[in-house]
């Protein structure tokens, strides 16, 4: 991470080659180190952050005022950075009872993201959360005081908690977790609030300007999806080729508790929908042992998408086991306890996330907790069951090299889909795939639920999602189309996207084989594609030649009235 | 530690933290004479000053210093 001193020299970089996003940000107290932070961590995030200012304590009015300059700059990403400091201020002067202070802040911000979005529907709030600040009025006491300060502030965290839970485009920064790492005497300096009306000490800006951007990023699409790990001296103790598994470090023996407690996290992320790889220098049965027969272990065969134990140098075998779950490398992070892998695998694979891990065990899981590689910004019940999903994924690669003739393979794999409009059901899913997809993603417009379901109640929209099943498992929803009317005769294809785990099965042409006779059935004549070039959505630029579609000036346009369906092995359901 | 020294201290964190490798202070200079020296800025050379000299400025000298000598003097004054 980079202090505040580089973050800031980074405004003087080019820019202009990076993607643009426009961020406002409005604060009730200084807020100019923190906009420069924020804008210096976007370029290390590679975004050139346009980032507009409000003046200092404008935030109500910058909001109401319907032609205040923050609605004209219209930006994609608001943030409101409201403080503990004027929040106590605006206790001391409440007049109700103060039992019921934080649920009338609440209200306050809860019209403030009313009127952002009833300006821009589409526009994500980011809303800092409340430190801690303790007036000692009551001593631990308060803790059994409604009407105290730290109670009501402690509640209005856990209100906005709740609030965001329920409002997909509220996301909260959480500013306490970073006072609660570096403790307020290094989060704030009175003598710094004093003459600048700054309560963020300089130490802090870099750590919340790259909070900041983690939610940014993650909500642009980009954020980690796996995590490669070695096996001896990272995820147990010992090295099990020579210790063999008795005497491998785990649970009570020797420092076994701090690799115990590392694997319990990566469970724990695993659960959460991270592909957990192993990569492991080591003969292959041997690795596999403890996790099939030792007691303690905490991670199973089954919490492994690919395992990959052998001879060979990491460098082919992290470059193999990205061919297997087919996504980017840099939504993967590598955990390895040994500087001189670590440095190899960097060197090579440069966009990979390769965490300087501490040489002590016992520091690796409080350094990781800094580090903040798993931010995301949506969580579905289909993220629990990805590990699964690869996991079938490789027994279907198994199967393919037994067949010479694809068709016959794909045939053998009786696949079925599901075929539905958006629903409030698979609007989460819908949008998450939305998000994440960058690779097979035509025009890589990111939806939010609450931007789909606009789209999905709106009569010149039709929406298409699309499950692909097979006899091995089900992938669930991996596929989205949204076909905009643009003319009596001509339906737009807004957004074709597709999970690449569903790649090579034909889902293209039953995909398109269905819009296409839907939009026949409504009497379309014409199907226009379009496609938007990014640094990572190069596998479809051909998408629409391939599909026998016709250049038509920037875009693609396929005559349905000659249309025949194309080859496809798969049934809807 | 000499006063000199100190003020040669002081004149590396002002040409780091202002990015200016022109920059020489004497005990007269005041904000006036060195550009970017604003209000901002200030704070981002006081908090450079303190981690530098491990020493912390009271809001009040922070406050007061009209210029490079007085801000030298309190810096002398702590160590």
């Amino acid at each position: 991470m980079k202090d505040f001193a580089n973050l800031k020299r980074n405004l003087k970089k080019d820019a202009s080659a990076l993607k643009p996003i426009k961020v406002a940000l409005l604060g009730d107290t200084a807020t100019q180190f923190l906009a420069k932070a924020i804008q210096g961590a976007g370029y290390e995030y590679g975004y050139n952050l346009q980032l507009w200012e409000a003046d200092f304590n404008q935030v109500e009015r910058q909001v109401a005022d319907p032609s205040s300059e923050l609605h004209e700059y219209d930006a994609e990403v608001v943030i409101i950075f409201q403080s503990s400091h004027k929040l106590l201020g605006k206790y001391n002067k409440f007049k109700a009872n103060h039992t019921a202070f934080a649920a009338d802040e609440l209200n306050g911000i809860k019209a403030l993201y009313d009127t952002l979005a009833s300006v821009n529907p589409k526009v994500k709030l980011i809303y800092y959360n409340y430190t801690e600040i303790d007036d000692n009025v009551f001593g631990n006491y308060a803790n059994k005081v409604t009407s105290s300060f730290l109670f009501q502030l402690r509640k209005l965290n856990v209100l906005l908690m709740e609030y965001a839970a329920e409002v997909s485009n509220f996301h909260i920064c959480d500013i306490s977790s970073v006072q609660n790492l570096v403790g307020k005497a290094a989060f704030f300096q009175p003598s710094v609030y004093i003459n600048s009306e700054m309560v963020l000490s300089l130490e802090v800006l870099a750590p919340i300007a790259y909070k900041t951007l983690g939610i940014i990023s993650a909500l642009q699409g980009k954020f980690n999806k796996c995590v490669i790990l070695d096996l001896d001296n990272t995820t147990w103790g010992g090295i099990i080729g020579d210790d063999g598994i008795e005497n491998i470090q785990i649970g009570a023996l020797g420092i076994g508790k701090a690799f115990s407690e590392f694997q319990y996290w990566v469970k724990k992320l695993k659960n959460r929908g991270i592909i957990v790889a192993v990569c492991s220098k080591n003969t292959e049965s041997i690795a596999i042992e403890p996790f099939e027969k030792h007691p303690d272990m905490v991670l199973k065969m089954e919490d492994i998408a690919v395992f990959v134990a052998n001879w060979e140098n990491k460098v082919d075998n992290i470059r193999k086991i990205q061919g297997i779950l087919n996504i980017g490398f840099d939504s993967m992070v590598f955990l390895d306890d040994n500087p001189f892998e670590r440095n190899m695998v960097r060197e090579n694979i440069p966009q990979l996330t390769v965490p300087e891990l501490p040489e002590d065990p016992a520091e690796y899981l409080e350094y990781l907790y800094t580090l903040n590689i798993f931010e995301t910004v949506s969580f579905t019940e289909d993220d629990a069951t990805r590990t699964k999903q690869y996991q079938v994924e490789a027994q279907r690669a198994t199967l393919f090299e037994k067949f010479t003739n694809e068709d016959d393979f794909l045939q053998n794999l009786a696949m079925v889909s599901v075929v539905e409009p958006f629903t409030k059901f698979n609007t989460p899913r819908v949008a998450q795939l939305s998000q994440r997809s960058n690779q097979f993603n035509l025009r890589t417009v990111r939806y939010t639920e609450a931007d789909l379901e606009t789209l999905a109640a709106s009569p010149d929209h039709f929406t298409f999602s699309f499950t692909l099943e097979d006899k091995f498992g089900n992938n669930g929803l991996i596929c989205v189309l949204i076909l905009q009317q643009e003319s009596e005769d001509l339906l737009f294809i807004d957004t074709w996207l597709m999970s690449c785990r569903v790649l090579k099965r034909g889902m293209e042409n039953f995909t398109l084989n269905t819009v296409a006779n839907f939009a026949q059935q409504k009497g379309y004549k014409y199907l226009k594609g379009g496609y938007i070039a990014t640094p990572k959505n190069g596998m479809v630029a051909d998408h629409y030649s391939k599909l026998g579609f016709e250049p038509d000036g920037d875009n693609w346009l396929l005559n349905l009235t000659q249309y025949q369906n194309k080859k496809s092995f798969i049934d809807k359901k | 530690m000499e006063r000199q020294q100190i003020l040669d201290q002081v004149t590396d964190i002002f040409r780091d933290v202002l990015d200016n490798d022109d920059i020489t202070l004497t005990d007269a200079t005041t904000a006036r004479d060195v550009e970017d020296w604003d209000s901002l800025n200030h704070i981002q050379l006081v908090v450079g000053i303190e981690k530098h000299f491990k020493i912390r400025f009271t809001a009040k000298e922070i406050h007061s210093w009209q210029n490079v000598g007085e801000l030298v003097d309190s810096v002398a004054a702590k160590l």
